[in-house]
């Protein structure tokens, strides 16, 4: 036999698995939300998301191609998941030169700056989208109510969200009971009938997508879980505390991004810890700071701060939560 | 619940294509080319020259100290060279050439097929009978068998492990030896357990060779010492630590050995060798071989003497499949990739796997994004990732810190990549210049 044969060490095998296809996977699991999303805020859903990806992806191409003269990698998909989420926690109705910009920022600040997708120590599209939001508060605060496909292409009414009323109403010493006489019902929550950013008022098709990437294990159950219990338990001790002060633990799941920041955000593989005792770590962090800024800070949602916040103590986390070793705890001899 | 070992693993698409073919005895080959270095530690020294004639299991070449092995005429005839030639670790290494004649056996050895279980030998006999036999661990990692027997001052053997896993993709040469030599294989059990003055024994053997589990159970129903043991199927259950832990619930400490804990691990291959070379006095010449693969015509489990080319192996089970890109010497996971076909059959040579060229390149390799899938498949519990960064950076104190010295090399982290890094091949280099620095210091 005199033809070539390749030689390479163990193992010969692979399980096929790659970037593209895990990002292909939360890609999907992004989508119930996005479907009830458009069901919820119309066409300009798809413009805002469609804007959005496009952008990601040419920024990404101009910064590899011309500035980094690196090998291209637009075609991992991860260029598209961060398109997504960011359109995903922007109004509706947000001017798209600004879901330009929230892109050139999540791309080029968020990601390329650290040398490109793996290296990037916080979540690039929270990056874009917190950039936003300093930015132009009124514009990135002003939340369509849902209208469905009627919901107008431009000046669209606009009322607070969940949280936004909640806030104000304590502000001005009214009591829970009587502010959620202007909110929807749980239920309405449940299936995304609130004002909000697009992407995050389905919780439903949220949890949907949650089971989708559990089942492919894609992520694994520690972080959603710990940030979702966290909020739970704070907010439920707050509540039976002083139910007058303070709204139910089913509110404050079903409201502002804490899903689509749990489930989708904060388990980022690049700027999320790597051992399950880190995930914990990182998800209780995230749930403790989420309710505080909530409840006590300036701003009526705290989810997008508190993963930020979080992200920066990925590296420390990861050091101090180590895998324990086979035969680590056992002595010799 | 079936046992396994608790943390980490894979499970890669088992492919066990020559399950169902029978073991076959292969042609003698005319020429054969027997290395003297086929076990781990010092190679054997040539006890033959050129022109002399050799009878079949006729010592050719004696162990040098302790961690040896012996080796010994695989067939009868003529030695026509003595010199370098290329074996399966792709050096060219001592061996020695015969060319073949008639098959005329050492008088001592028993040829006879029949089962012989009962024996009357003292532990010191069994030992010296193993050693002298060249046996050596079949399952791949070729450790002297006689050095395992001899428990070091200070430890005690508690239990024998028969490792009937073969967790490997692709082999099947473990499972056909226990489904047609069964008997044979718990006498050669017995006998280590014996040799090690131990009063328990345990079989362990993956659920999806349930064939070899229910009969090896009612064979080793008649010894109420000798239990067997089904388990999951996960890679890479027939590691010792995985394997020990996955039937004991013991752990062996980071940098110790199975004996740590007390146990000692054969593999079932070695129990059936231990078993001729005490009831039959017949030495290390011959073993099962896979021959397997997507495009082979006939997957096949050959019985074949040591020192035949592997070329006349595949030629046996259908000829080399057009578009084959690689050829493993092992399985898929742990197993090497071969140079040559022309090299012989060694005592640590399990399967022969050809692999199509479309599987046999890895991918390109792409950034890590940090999925930590290398840690949760890790099953020694050590960050892959940060073991192969740590080796690019040459940072080797911190990996023997974050002890890089106890990869098993299992592969798990590489096969699960999804960024197709090279992670072991990395970890391995890091081992090795951590080795140095290790030894360095004494």
């Amino acid at each position: 036999m005199n033809k070539l044969i390749t030689i390479s060490l163990s193992p010969h095998l692979h399980s096929q698995d790659s970037t593209k296809k895990l990002m292909r996977g939360v890609i999907i699991a992004l989508l119930p939300a996005f479907a009830v999303s458009a069901w919820m805020f119309g066409w300009r859903t798809l413009i805002v998301t469609a804007v959005a990806i496009l952008s990601s992806l040419l920024f990404e191409f101009i910064i590899q191609k011309f500035l980094l003269k690196k090998k291209l990698s637009i075609n991992d998909h991860s260029a598209i998941l961060t398109g997504m989420l960011l359109a995903f926690c922007l109004p509706v109705n947000i001017p798209l030169g600004l879901v330009v910009i929230g892109s050139l920022v999540a791309i080029g600040v968020g990601k390329m700056t650290f040398g490109g997708i793996g290296n990037n120590p916080f979540n690039p599209a929270l990056v874009g989208r917190v950039f936003l939001f300093i930015s132009f508060p009124v514009k990135m605060t002003s939340w369509p109510v849902p209208m469905g496909f009627q919901t107008p292409l431009t000046d669209a009414t606009t009322g607070a969200t969940p949280l936004g009323i909640i806030k104000e109403g304590l502000r001005n010493s009214e009591t829970v009971d009587s502010i959620l006489k202007n909110i929807p019902t749980s239920m309405e929550m449940f299936y995304g009938k609130m004002g909000g950013s697009f992407g995050e008022v389905a919780a439903v098709a949220l949890i949907l997508g949650f089971l989708y990437l559990l089942a492919k294990k894609i992520i694994s159950w520690h972080i959603p879980i710990s940030i979702i219990g966290t909020v739970v338990l704070f907010t439920g001790i707050l509540w039976l505390v002083n139910p007058e002060q303070n709204a139910d633990p089913v509110f404050h799941i079903l409201t502002g991004g804490l899903l689509l920041g749990a489930i989708f955000m904060a388990t980022d593989y690049v700027t999320s810890p790597m051992t399950p005792k880190g995930m914990i770590i990182f998800g209780v962090g995230i749930g403790l700071l989420t309710v505080i800024i909530r409840r006590y800070g300036a701003y009526p949602e705290g989810v997008q701060f508190a993963i930020l916040i979080m992200n920066a103590f990925v590296p420390l986390i990861n050091s101090y939560t180590k895998p324990k070793r086979f035969g680590e705890e056992v002595k010799n001899g | 619940m079936l046992r396994s070992f608790p943390k980490g693993g894979v499970h890669p698409p088992e492919n066990k294509f020559s399950a169902g073919s029978k073991i076959t005895v292969l042609d003698l080959p005319k020429t054969i080319n027997v290395p003297l270095s086929q076990h781990l530690g010092v190679p054997a020294a040539a006890q033959v020259k050129r022109g002399d004639l050799v009878k079949t299991g006729q010592l050719i070449a004696e162990h040098k100290g302790f961690v040896s092995g012996n080796i010994h005429s695989p067939v009868t005839g003529k030695v026509v060279k003595l010199d370098k030639s290329l074996d399966s670790s792709g050096y060219k290494r001592n061996s020695i050439t015969i060319e073949a004649e008639a098959d005329k056996w050492m008088d001592e050895i028993d040829t006879n097929s029949s089962l012989i279980k009962e024996f009357t030998y003292t532990g010191k006999e069994i030992i010296d009978k193993t050693l002298a036999g060249g046996i050596v661990g079949m399952g791949g990692a070729t450790f002297p068998t006689h050095v395992k027997m001899s428990v070091p001052r200070g430890k005690k053997a508690e239990v024998v492990i028969l490792n009937g896993v073969e967790c490997e993709p692709y082999l099947t040469s473990d499972h056909r030896l226990m489904l047609e030599k069964g008997e044979e294989i718990l006498v050669g059990l017995r006998l280590i357990m014996k040799a090690l003055n131990v009063t328990k024994g345990i079989i362990g053997i993956e659920n999806n060779k349930p064939d070899a589990l229910s009969k090896l159970t009612q064979i080793a129903s008649q010894y109420p010492e000798i239990s067997v043991i089904p388990l999951k199927v996960k890679y890479p259950q027939g590691g010792e630590k995985q394997l020990i832990k996955a039937l004991t619930g013991r752990e062996v400490p980071s940098g110790g050995l199975p004996i740590d804990v007390g146990a000692v691990v054969q593999n079932v291959g070695t129990a059936f060798a231990v078993y001729e070379a005490v009831q039959k006095n017949k030495p290390l010449i011959e073993r099962v071989v896979t021959v397997t693969g997507k495009g082979v015509k006939q997957p096949s489990n050959f019985l074949v003497r040591i020192g035949t080319p592997v070329n006349q192996l595949i030629e046996a089970a259908g000829g080399i499949p057009e578009g084959t890109g690689k050829i493993i010497n092992g399985g898929p996971m742990m197993g090497k990739a071969l140079n040559s076909v022309d090299v012989p059959v060694m005592k640590g040579t399990s399967g022969i796997l050809l692999i199509p060229e479309g599987e046999s390149q890895r991918e390109a390799v792409d950034p890590c994004i940090r999925c930590a899938k290398c840690i949760s498949v890790c099953p020694m519990g050590l960050e892959p990732y940060l073991l192969m960064t740590l080796t690019e950076k040459a940072m080797f104190d911190r990996a023997e810190n974050e002890r890089t010295m106890d990869c098993i090399e299992c592969g798990s982290c590489s096969y699960i990549c999804p960024a197709n890094r090279p992670l072991l091949d990395y970890i391995r280099l890091g081992k090795f210049r951590v080795g140095q620095i290790i030894r360095s210091r004494k």
